[in-house]
């Protein structure tokens, strides 16, 4: 097994209102088609551990390698690309562009990245629409959608660079029971068909019970590591 | 188009109304700084022009001397051991004339600065018509020379200046003097020199050139005549009126000319540096209110632009995770401000160019000091350029603070919510 993502001694602090070591020597790997669920208590430092591991964040200490590159130390500017090219971001507040359609939000990373004519990438998104079944949807103003289909816009677009890794805050936050199913699923054909490794920080406990293996987190330290 | 402009162009059409307003600010100050210098380059030119229409470029003439540190009494006792002092001297004839003034003119039309010349000679009269007296003054010329310099042809009335050369003893009157005296072509009207000399002449032109001071005393009388009121011979002449090639040079032209002769030499902008003045004063406002328009235009865009980048902060969030830079961001930004800078100076070209227009067609109100039919307005490519210039130039400024700002955001902070 390939790993996509590894940790090594991962410290951060908050500063304000007072000094707060918020993780404290977190290390760990992920493996390429894995999909790994992160769960604990409100303010066990889950989300920030997450937000650390998609670059965000720069301001900590110890090593994180994403890819088989060392992402830590580098540039704002070159993670910057490193994300566009290397992870899909998935929100809990779907954080669609407002005055853009559903096509041309999943559009926007892979036209900034230029690796596609523009026609080319009108395609893929299609077909990445078509895939999570939202093709009908693709011409509509993405502010008009449910959350559900805001949602499955948001993973779509998360996928159409072809990224190594999805990283995922909250993802099923806002949902009702079938469109989590439906999140979860596509994650997990994700994972095991496209071998995409998946990290996804969630307090739904079903969603993660499901997963192949679970990251749990207490005060600033991983739990469990899983399998 | 690059996917950032991409998204400047969403972010100005889906508020269009915001774009608007911030426009329109750009556009009212470049409208009224364009109306506004139109307008002030269009007095400061009608000024200049009226004013170089009586000045000539340089006046030669001779200055009453009030020097009297020269006394007789000083030259007998010169070497002597005495202080002379004469209380209250009186000044001793002096000559108004321009002496060797044939010799003066032959000179300056060799001179290749030179373009014309015109000798004259002037005196304080009184007009008489019936029981009217007015006080006033001649000019006795070549009718040829001055009209060629003044362009007198384009001023009169009345009558011809040619007129002179064919009558005997013709006079051409300024308009104003003539409405005092009441007097039409043909009447004849009685001059009086301060010498007591007496000499009738007959009203052949009426001229206008637009400026009171000169219309409500001055005549034109052919040389001889001038001299022959005044007693003279015909070498007699008063003043000399020098027009150059280039009239930019006058000032130095003129203190050559009086290291020369020694007679005073007046160039033109030293004759009328109160015009040169008021059009340093109109300028100074000109820019000082444009300026001014220019910079509350520039706050609104500063406002409109940050109240924009704090509506779009999780737009900006999610674009920076998704792999745009702090400089794409800066650019999606800022090519709004620029966007709405260039919209708004053209379309400010455009309302400033109707409006200078509008009034360059808004009848002046009819007096008797100034000669204008219509508000004077200057079109010139160079005030348009300007406003393009800082029309862009302005919201550029504005939205830099913004867009620096929002490409600073930290997307972390926002997206955790």
């Amino acid at each position: 097994m390939t790993p996509a993502l590894t940790a090594e001694k991962l410290n951060k602090y908050f500063h304000e209102p007072e000094e707060f070591r918020v993780l404290q020597d977190i290390s760990f790997t992920i493996n390429k088609g894995e999909f790994v669920p992160i769960i604990g208590k409100s303010g066990c430092g889950k989300s920030t551990l997450l937000y650390l591991l998609s670059t965000l964040d720069t301001d900590y200490s110890g090593t994180i390698t994403i890819n088989g590159e060392r992402v830590t130390g580098l540039s704002q500017n070159e993670l910057a690309l490193f994300r566009n090219q290397h992870i899909g971001f998935v929100f809990q507040f779907h954080f669609l562009l407002p005055e853009f359609t559903a096509l041309e939000n999943v559009m926007l990373p892979a036209l900034k990245l230029g690796r596609w004519s523009k026609a080319e990438t009108e395609e893929r998104a299609l077909a990445q629409l078509q895939q999570l079944e939202m093709a009908p949807f693709a011409r509509q103003l993405s502010s008009k959608l449910s959350g559900g289909q805001q949602q499955r816009i948001a993973i779509a677009r998360a996928l159409i660079n072809e990224p190594m890794i999805i990283m995922a805050d909250e993802p099923t936050g806002n949902l009702d029971s079938g469109n989590t199913r439906l999140v979860f699923d596509i994650f997990n054909q994700l994972a095991h068909e496209k071998g995409i490794a998946v990290l996804a920080v969630t307090h739904d406990l079903d969603f993660a019970k499901q997963a192949d293996r679970v990251i749990e987190m207490k005060d600033g330290h991983i739990v469990s590591p899983g399998a | 188009m690059s996917v950032n402009l991409l998204i400047a162009r969403r972010h100005l059409m889906a508020s269009k109304k915001q774009t608007l307003v911030a426009m329109l600010g750009v556009t009212f100050g470049i409208a009224m700084f364009i109306l506004m210098i139109s307008f002030m380059i269009g007095v400061n030119q009608f000024m200049e022009r009226t004013m170089l229409s009586f000045t000539p470029d340089i006046h030669l003439y001779n200055d009453i001397s009030t020097n009297y540190s020269h006394s007789i009494a000083g030259e007998y006792f010169k070497g002597q051991p005495v202080t002379v002092s004469v209380a209250h001297p009186k000044p001793r004839q002096v000559r108004l004339d321009l002496k060797n003034a044939a010799a003066l003119l032959s000179r300056l039309r060799r001179d290749p600065l030179v373009a014309e010349i015109s000798p004259v000679v002037t005196t304080l009269v009184f007009y008489n018509y019936g029981p009217v007296q007015i006080n006033g003054s001649i000019s006795g010329v070549n009718i040829d020379d001055e009209s060629r310099m003044f362009d007198l042809k384009d001023k009169m009335v009345t009558g011809l200046p040619e007129a002179l050369l064919t009558a005997d003893k013709g006079i051409l009157m300024g308009s104003g003097l003539a409405q005092k005296l009441n007097v039409q072509l043909g009447d004849l009207v009685s001059l009086a020199a301060p010498n007591g000399m007496l000499m009738r002449f007959r009203v052949v032109g009426i001229f206008r050139i637009g400026i009171s001071a000169i219309d409500n005393v001055r005549s034109y009388v052919s040389l001889a005549n001038g001299q022959q009121l005044l007693g003279k011979d015909k070498s007699y002449i008063t003043d000399i009126s020098i027009k150059l090639h280039d009239h930019a040079r006058a000032a130095v032209a003129a203190k050559t000319l009086h290291n020369q002769f020694g007679y005073k030499a007046d160039d033109w902008e030293t004759a009328n540096a109160s015009v040169k003045t008021s059009n340093l004063v109109r300028d100074t406002l000109t820019y000082v209110v444009s300026v001014t328009l220019l910079i509350v235009a520039g706050f609104g865009i500063y406002n409109i632009m940050n109240m924009t980048i704090n509506n779009k902060m999780k737009d900006i969030a999610i674009l920076k995770a998704q792999g745009f830079a702090g400089r794409d961001i800066m650019q999606i930004f800022l090519s709004q401000a620029i966007f709405i800078g260039i919209l708004g100076a053209l379309s400010g070209m455009l309302l400033g160019f109707i409006l200078a227009y509008a009034l360059s067609s808004v009848p002046f109100p009819p007096n008797e000091y100034v000669a204008l039919k219509y508000f004077p307005v200057a079109f010139e490519p160079a005030h348009y350029f300007f406003g393009l210039l800082f029309g862009s130039l302005t919201p550029l400024a504005a939205g830099l603070m913004p867009s620096l700002k929002a490409a600073k955001i930290d997307p972390v902070m926002i997206l955790r919510g």
